[in-house]
């Protein structure tokens, strides 16, 4: 069994009224089933309102499914005993940089993961500077996150997640609010962790162009998992992503449709280098 | 810049004061306190002033810095000086017009009282000058931390504190742009009365207001995300403990303390 595994998990929610009263139950996710290995780089791929930040909460026992049942690490996280050692377990980044740094001082957030663990104080030292060289923010320890650009704030929350020693990284949009640069710098970041330390990481995205060098893409829309395959399965089927309201990258696309116009063509070009050595030939 | 705007009134050097513990602080400002109602006779307020001028020479914070922080109770001091001079009965009276009097013991009170203020403002001025928010905020919680027995939630409100002084410089910024929109849609906040100018901070802080909610929701997951789960079992990255200048700080501030009561009695 993998590290994070999903079992027909659905999770439904009221919608009320002014009066309170119930107008219909919403299905915000519907019989997904998940299973991630440990060391893999999964994509979740989906419009707003598809439901994918509902599944991301639940991978945290943010959330827990109506029916169903989701495993982190063996763990079943309707197991209120188990609750500190699954946030330990899959820790998470949220969208907004600024709502999820708690302390004025860089380096007091990295390290107020570890002080609720109850870590001795010693140790928390060695792990804030652990998880600060991890995201190449070590220069900034001692600023006000105030002071950062989004994409460094997101590293910050990204560092405090890391010195809890995850296992998982689950992170919800982490770059929705940020500039292109930011952007690249974040994804950057959480694919150096993947690589050099090994976590496992989920990835929640609209961008598309994030997911290129995912391990593999579940593509979700209406709390339902459309597609899953690899990056390059996934953007060869082009005609589907469109009826899912989902932009393709650009190079996929631009290959995509010259090979409608009679083209040889590979299915699935991702990246430049690619469609360039695919029309050279 | 609303960015670089820093809360109490941090004075950045580096000082025997600056390096206290900060319950060690918030302890002398509250003994200073009480030494100065203690205080009866004007050798008592005499060996006051050498302690207040001992202190901040030790902290290195300038004078003028100092004196800074009696503007705004200017008011309150000309108030109350005004009223004991007048309203202080007893012999011997120096002026009497109509109803107005002063009186010997009237000045005395007076004087004393105007001493009391300033010292009392600088006094605790000084812990605010010498100790940043975010220690404070971890003096407080642990230097309170008796009050648990009576149920106040001292880890909870010193998170608030905490998570307060974060907060603030982002609402303040946020404050400013929902103006600048305000205003570019035809809102006006410096015409009018004072009724209507405080109208027109409705539509500022209405979403103001909206928004701090929703930063609170995002705030509250993010910390349980983050294994927050109350004071309990926490422990802290750079524990708070005593160290040698504490104790000597405490014993030069009770030999304060009983010469301040010892003059009291004794004159």
């Amino acid at each position: 069994m993998g590290i994070i595994k999903t079992a027909k998990l659905v999770y439904e929610y009221a919608r009320r009224d002014e009066d309170n009263n119930i107008v219909e139950t919403v299905r915000a996710v519907d019989n997904v089933d998940m299973d991630v290995q440990a060391g893999e780089f999964i994509a979740v791929l989906g419009r707003n309102g598809s439901g994918k930040s509902t599944i991301a909460k639940h991978l945290n026992a943010l959330l827990v499914p109506s029916s169903g049942t989701v495993w982190i690490g063996e763990m079943d996280t309707r197991d209120e005993n188990h609750l500190w050692d699954i946030r330990q377990t899959a820790g998470m980044v949220f969208q907004n940089p600024d709502n999820q740094i708690i302390a004025s001082v860089v380096e007091e957030d990295v390290g107020f993961g570890p002080e609720n663990m109850g870590i001795p104080s010693e140790e928390i030292w060695k792990r804030v500077d652990t998880a600060l060289q991890a995201v190449g923010m070590t220069a900034y320890r001692k600023r006000s996150p105030n002071h950062l650009s989004g994409g460094q704030k997101q590293r910050i929350a990204i560092a405090g997640v890391m010195a809890m020693k995850p296992r998982c990284i689950v992170l919800d949009e982490p770059t929705a609010m940020l500039d292109p640069n930011g952007r690249k710098e974040v994804i950057r970041t959480v694919h150096e962790l993947n690589q050099k330390e090994g976590i496992t990481v989920i990835l929640i995205t609209h961008y598309m162009e994030e997911t290129v060098d995912a391990d593999r893409v579940i593509v979700v829309d209406g709390g339902v998992v459309k597609m899953t395959g690899t990056p390059r399965e996934i953007f060869s089927r082009v005609e589907e992503l469109k009826a899912l309201h989902l932009d393709v990258p650009q190079v996929t696309e631009l290959a995509y449709e010259l090979k409608k116009e009679g083209v040889d063509l590979p299915d699935g070009i991702l990246t430049i280098p690619e469609l360039v050595s695919a029309l050279c030939q | 810049m609303l960015k670089d705007m820093t809360l109490g009134q941090f004075y950045p050097v580096d000082s025997v004061i600056h390096r206290l513990d900060p319950r060690t602080k918030l302890s002398a400002t509250m003994l200073y306190i009480i030494s100065l109602f203690i205080a009866n006779n004007i050798y008592c307020y005499v060996a006051a002033f050498l302690f207040l001028v001992f202190c901040t020479a030790m902290s290195r914070v300038p004078w003028k810095y100092m004196a800074k922080g009696l503007k705004p109770i200017f008011y309150l001091m000309a108030l109350s000086v005004i009223f004991n001079l007048f309203l202080t009965g007893g012999e011997p009276v120096l002026f009497q017009w109509s109803i107005f009097r002063i009186t010997g013991p009237g000045v005395r009170q007076a004087f004393f009282m105007a001493l009391r203020l300033v010292f009392l403002v600088m006094g605790s001025a000084l812990m605010t000058y010498t100790t940043t928010p975010t220690s404070l905020t971890d003096g407080m919680e642990k230097g309170l931390r008796f009050l648990k027995v009576f149920k106040v939630p001292v880890h909870e409100i010193a998170m608030m504190m905490s998570i307060a002084l974060r907060f603030i410089p982002i609402l303040a910024e946020e404050a400013d742009k929902i103006q600048k929109a305000q205003m570019a849609r035809g809102a006006s906040f410096e015409e009018g009365n004072i009724i209507q100018r405080a109208k027109s901070m409705i539509p500022l802080l209405v979403p103001l207001f909206i928004s701090a909610f929703r930063r609170a929701t995002d705030l509250a997951m993010a910390m349980e995300a983050r294994c927050y789960h109350g004071g309990e079992g926490r422990t802290k990255m750079v524990p708070l403990r005593y160290v040698h200048r504490d104790y000597l700080a405490y014993l030069i501030l009770f030999g304060y303390l009983a010469l301040i009561i010892a003059l009291r009695i004794i004159l």
